[in-house]
């Protein structure tokens, strides 16, 4: 089975983060970036599949020179080829925008199955493995937390969280898009043998010419999206915050819990 | 020419989902701003009962696309239906309730429409004509303002808690049937069945203290000062989604929108950072403490009382206090 898995590079959501000077995002300078939570266990999913199947994983991602890391990572953990979006033109974009790229750069290798984590970290659209489906024309499935292959039948039966503690469960006609939620397994850390061989392993960077897109229809330009600023969360109506040392803090907020709140 | 807001509502079995009323209220209030008029569409089955209770709002009509193939919602029925009937209706913008279900269709049917995509919306300003949107980024850290360009519909999905469902304006609607030729649509993908994910019986949805656990924790060693803490506080434990991946906790655990929605007279949240998954199981507990190391945590906006510091030493200090005020 050939799968190919979509992953993207993300800041770290633990950092401490700022603004950047023209309000639009945060400044990117010294965070450090990660590989998306629900996107590093589609890749895992992937390995498994592939393992399983005697097949392969290819593995993309679209963004800035700093993506070549994730993908490296990726690579170390078991993927045999990356391809990275990396052209100006495909940056900036919204989902729409950056699924058509993706999807364009899957196209002329013949999968069977994509996958791709069901949020991003950061944007948190949830969309781009639905749009790279649509593109396709393919079945997807989002917030998948279970994959059961049938190779004879070439159908996937997946398990689909929804609200409220239930599952949904539904068959898909490969080839199929799957779009997977964190915890569906174990993900994997790379061996040193992973590191070294990912090394040797190639990373290819098609032009928008290469896939035959425009540039108009990609990125900052084909997005449907625009953000105007981001800010923090207004101050003043957020929690009562108690100072001291843990002690003193601790006592103060069991005495507030008692007379104030009156809840002990 | 009043602009046309669409309102795509959410039910299952004859029963309207609770966000599809904050959705209308939602674009009540849209079509209050721009000036615009407010249209209800319902896709199922059998939905007589349904559309006469939304017809009872102020919307100016409730479009009802009734067919047996819609009975069981599947992703490419509703995406087709949905993209025959607005290039008939031709409206400016698409609410959606931000449940799982819209999730899982709604950028296909941007896909297909080439149209603007804004999911999680909790808030919009309208300034001339020109609609933004607010939703959250960076896990609820952060707010970005966004704004369509270009042609063609906007598709937006209303995150729960949002609008309000006691402030949908009543009135009287008409009830008009979307004519469709639901015969050539292909479902996709075969919905096999929905059944109960978690194995376990545990219900904190009765608990009146919880204290709950998130990734801040940082370990599974951690757990027992976390379990002390409950204990002094007679306490069950909950958790937030990544605990529950990592296997700190089981399943039935989990709080949040994949998991329970709880609203205990005490939620005492521990390393939990507050992604809006969690934030709309618990918001509504009556008082709310959070523990974390990171002042910028979202959990902070929500929580009644904070302490930023170092769980290893807060958690076990807390547990010292309750026992020593209530003579333990």
């Amino acid at each position: 089975m050939r799968i190919a898995v979509c992953i993207k590079q993300v800041p770290d959501t633990e950092a401490r983060l700022r603004l950047s000077g023209d309000g639009t995002w945060i400044d990117e300078e010294d965070l450090s970036f990660v590989i998306n939570e629900s996107d590093g266990y589609a890749l895992e999913e992937a390995l498994q599949i592939a393992e399983r199947t005697g097949g392969e994983v290819v593995v993309f991602s679209l963004g800035p020179e700093r993506v070549r890391e994730a993908l490296r990572k990726a690579l170390a953990l078991g993927a045999v080829r990356a391809v990275h979006l990396k052209d100006p033109a495909y940056l900036g974009g919204d989902s729409l925008s950056t699924g058509r790229a993706l999807a364009a750069a899957l196209t002329p290798e013949e999968f069977d199955l994509v996958l791709t984590g069901s949020q991003s970290d950061d944007v948190g659209f949830s969309s781009t493995g639905s749009v790279i489906a649509g593109e396709l024309g393919w079945p997807h499935a989002w917030l998948v937390m279970g994959v059961e292959l049938d190779e004879a039948t070439k159908k996937v039966k997946v398990t689909r969280e929804m609200e409220a503690g239930m599952n949904e469960i539904s068959n898909l006609d490969l080839p199929a898009v799957l779009e997977i939620q964190a915890g569906l397994n174990k993900p994997r850390y790379a061996s040193l043998k992973g590191i070294m061989q990912a090394k040797k392993k190639e990373i290819s960077e098609p032009s928008p010419g290469d896939l035959g897109l425009s540039p108009e229809t990609l990125g900052e330009a084909g997005a449907k999206v625009e953000v105007l600023s981001v800010a923090f969360p207004e101050a003043g109506k957020g929690a009562q915050m108690i100072e001291g040392d843990a002690d003193t803090a601790a006592k103060t907020l069991v005495d507030k819990l008692q007379k104030e709140a009156r809840i002990l | 020419m009043a602009e046309k807001i669409w309102i795509v509502l959410e039910q299952r079995d004859g029963k309207i989902h609770k966000m599809s009323w904050e959705a209308i209220q939602a674009g009540q209030a849209l079509a209050a701003a721009i000036g615009g008029t407010a249209e209800a569409v319902l896709l199922g089955s059998d939905l007589q009962e349904v559309a006469s209770q939304v017809a009872q709002t102020a919307l100016a009509s409730v479009h009802v696309a009734d067919d047996e193939s819609l009975a069981v919602y599947t992703p490419g029925r509703f995406v087709t239906t949905l993209e025959k009937a607005i290039a008939v209706g031709q409206p400016a913008y698409v609410l959606f309730p931000h449940t799982y279900q819209t999730v899982d269709y709604l950028a296909r049917l941007a896909q297909s429409l080439d149209a603007a995509l804004v999911p999680e919306a909790v808030s919009f300003e309208s300034t001339d004509g020109s609609v933004t949107w607010q939703r959250p980024v960076l896990g609820g850290k952060l707010f970005a303002k966004v704004r369509a360009k270009g042609s063609g519909p906007v598709l937006v999905s209303l995150q729960s808690g949002s609008f309000s469902a006691d402030e949908v304006e009543k009135g009287s609607a008409s009830i008009e049937t979307l004519s469709l030729d639901f015969s050539a649509m292909a479902p996709g993908r075969e919905i096999l069945g929905i059944e109960e994910a978690a194995a376990g019986d545990v219900d904190l949805s009765q608990a009146p203290v919880i204290v709950s656990v998130g990734r801040g924790i940082g370990d599974a060693e951690n757990m027992p000062i976390m379990q002390q803490l409950a204990d002094a506080l007679g306490a069950e434990l909950g958790a937030s989604r990544p605990v529950i991946d990592n296997g700190w906790l089981p399943r039935d655990r989990q709080i949040g929108s994949s998991g329970q929605t709880v609203t205990p007279k005490l939620y005492f949240a521990v390393g939990i950072s507050g992604a809006i998954q969690h934030l709309v199981g618990m918001k509504g507990s009556q008082v709310i403490v959070a523990v974390n190391k990171d002042a910028g945590a979202p959990i902070f906006n929500v929580a009644h009382y904070g302490i930023v510091g170092d769980l290893h030493e807060v958690v076990p200090a807390v547990t010292a206090a309750l026992k020593e005020a209530t003579g333990d």
